[in-house]
């Protein structure tokens, strides 16, 4: 199937329409954050400013239009260079870990045997601890901030591409098409990206999309517990730690401080749905008897 | 069907050393200094001892491979040194909390699974329908909502504003009823225990504070469980089997329930694997937003005071677990389906 057609149709199924325009939403706002939420310094950009010294969370008001979280952290900044975060979580974890599974599924598949047996055996060993705790652990031991996330994100992230990469090659491994390229001498490398990575990438490709919202809720879920991203970080995980002590509200209202939890939370989950939307909906186009 | 269980079999000492490896490997990311909070089992020992004689006397400039046998003896015995979060030796503080993650996994994974069945044949059966329509929506929001976001919300609103389901294990009334003498502790699980000593408000308290963190955990995992069956469910309402059934004039009512459902459930008995991986994730998150003292919430309270001893013990036990739990799926899968063993 064509790049066209895929496109063509992603942008007829309703859902993935709603998909592509939030992400083109959120990739707009990373692009213009210098202009839409000016930083004090350019140098230190994704440290959210102050408004004052406050402790207490303020409501919504004119030069802050989302209001300030604990420690009075503009929340508007926050979410508009958090954005930018997100994107590099995502593209960063999603990106190496694909690729990661990608060789060492085509590897396991290609060669069989006791190459196969050897991987497989060791992708059994990093699923064998809990993907949340075990990316808790080595950023712990890492030492706290989002590189090391990142790092233990893209470490304990990748068996499940390489799985799914095997499987894959596996099936298009004995097709017609591989089997007269081998006959007719081609090289393991020729074979490997011009046969079969080529025709196993859809597949995978869904499965980044679907990870690419999951990455980013599971790194700000470190954030939230306290082994991410430094305080005073633009980062969405980061701005609901802020509203961890206030969500039970203050004197007269139980939903005094909605707003520190609501606008990261809503931006989180759209962030993610939106990737799982086009993800489902390439997946109908590629498979349709799933629908 | 034996051959495939015992080469199951024959992995798992693999496995096991493999994870053992790991984890040790991630030990030997810390230095000397830091690793010496795992290897003790008492602060009062660093009283009045230098910090470098205790390092050698603890070997732990040894080469790795000596570290690593004087390790994993420790870790045969239970021994993973002392937490300094919990103020208690490792095992002592995961043990006294696995009561509480035990219940609220238990509560958790009933209404999953069976709700997501539910959900799902049916979803399967009105296939293209607005019932089906708006079952794969909220799944699909379900799904993509951090655990920890929907966490705070339901505090929020049924404890903050409802005052419905607090946060914690028990309230003060009920926990005075368990520590007091007449009550025995039969299982550790505050549910169980109070109908077993007839004690209708420990029950109704304890279900009280379960039921947010039991939502948290449900929305995510109902998700995934109704994906799963609702998509091998139209697959198997494709097979001629099933047009024969309909073409002999059975009953729709008996063809689904009888003919698919029961193949359709075959391919969920495998998500089992992940979503106990979730789940042990799942709980982290949810008993630290519920302040539910479970093995979660100590795990994320040891990551965030860097008790390096605690975490790792956490890790180490959850794949344990992990495993014993994979190993009993992928046996019962073989059992249940007949065409696994000729693979």
């Amino acid at each position: 199937m064509e790049w066209k057609e895929i496109l063509t149709r992603l942008i007829k199924n309703k859902l993935s329409l709603f998909g592509l325009i939030i992400i083109l939403f959120f990739v707009l706002v990373a692009v213009f954050a210098p202009y839409l939420a000016p930083p004090r310094s350019p140098e230190d950009a994704y440290e959210i400013p102050r408004a004052g010294w406050q402790v207490e969370p303020q409501p919504p008001r004119e030069g802050y239009l989302f209001g300030t979280a604990q420690g009075s952290y503009d929340i508007f900044y926050g979410m508009v260079w958090g954005t930018r975060t997100a994107f590099r979580i995502g593209v960063i974890v999603v990106g190496l870990s694909s690729l990661f599974g990608i060789i060492i599924g085509t590897l396991s598949a290609y060669y069989g045997g006791i190459i196969d047996e050897f991987f497989m055996r060791i992708t059994d060993v990093f699923m064998s601890i809990p993907f949340l705790v075990a990316a808790m652990v080595l950023t712990t031991i890492l030492g706290k901030g989002l590189d090391n996330v990142m790092i233990a994100l893209v470490t304990f992230g990748w068996m499940g591409t390489a799985r799914l990469m095997r499987s894959q090659v596996l099936e298009i491994k004995n097709e017609e098409f591989v089997q007269a390229s081998i006959a007719l001498g081609a090289s393991d490398t020729r074979i490997i990206f011009k046969h079969i990575i080529a025709n196993c990438i859809f597949p995978v490709l869904i499965q980044a999309f679907m990870r690419m919202g999951s990455m980013v809720i599971t790194a700000s879920a470190l954030s939230f517990l306290g082994v991410g991203a430094p305080e005073g970080y633009a980062d969405w995980g980061q701005m609901i730690t802020f509203a961890r002590d206030w969500i039970l509200g203050g004197q007269g209202s139980a939903l005094k401080y909605w707003y520190t939890v609501v606008i990261p939370g809503t931006a989180i989950m759209l962030f993610s749905l939106s990737w799982n939307l086009i993800g489902d909906a390439f997946r109908d186009i590629l498979d349709p008897k799933l629908n | 069907m034996i051959n495939y269980i015992i080469r199951r079999f024959l992995i798992l000492p693999f496995i096991l050393f493999g994870v053992t490896i790991l984890v040790f490997s991630m030990i030997m990311m810390l230095g000397p200094y830091q690793r010496l909070s795992t290897y003790i089992n008492d602060p009062a020992q660093l009283k009045g001892q230098d910090m470098d004689k205790l390092i050698s006397k603890y070997g732990l400039d040894d080469p790795w491979y000596e570290q690593y046998s004087r390790w994993i003896g420790g870790v045969v015995h239970g021994d993973f040194g002392w937490s300094e979060s919990a103020g208690q030796p490792v095992t002592e503080a995961i043990f006294s909390r696995f009561p509480a993650t035990l219940e609220l996994a238990l509560f958790a994974v009933i209404p999953v699974v069976m709700g997501g069945i539910w959900l799902g044949v049916l979803s399967a059966v009105h296939h293209n329908q607005k019932f089906d329509h708006i079952i794969r929506i909220i799944s699909t929001i379900g799904w993509s909502f951090p655990t920890f976001v929907f966490g705070l919300l339901v505090l929020m609103i049924f404890y903050g504003v409802l005052g419905w389901f607090p946060p914690g294990r028990l309230s003060a009334d009920a926990a005075a009823i368990i520590r007091s003498a007449e009550f025995v502790r039969y299982t550790g699980l505050n549910v169980l225990d109070g109908i077993l000593n007839l004690e209708i408000n420990v029950v109704f308290d304890a279900f009280r504070h379960l039921i947010g963190p039991i939502v948290t955990l449900a929305i995510v995992w109902w998700s995934y469980i109704l994906r799963i069956t609702r998509s091998s469910m139209l697959e198997t309402l494709r097979k001629d089997y099933i047009r024969t059934a309909r073409a002999k004039g059975v009953a729709e009512k008996f063809v689904i329930n009888k003919h698919a459902r029961r193949n359709a459930l075959i391919p969920v008995v495998t998500v089992a694997g992940p979503m106990v991986l979730g789940l042990l994730g799942g709980v982290v998150i949810v008993e630290s937003v519920f302040g539910y003292r479970g093995i979660g919430q100590y795990a994320a309270q040891a990551a965030q005071q860097l008790d390096y001893s605690g975490i790792l013990g956490v890790a180490m036990y959850f794949s344990f677990l992990l495993i014993l739990i994979n190993l009993i799926v992928d046996v019962s899968y073989a059992v249940i389906d007949p065409r696994i063993r000729l693979e």
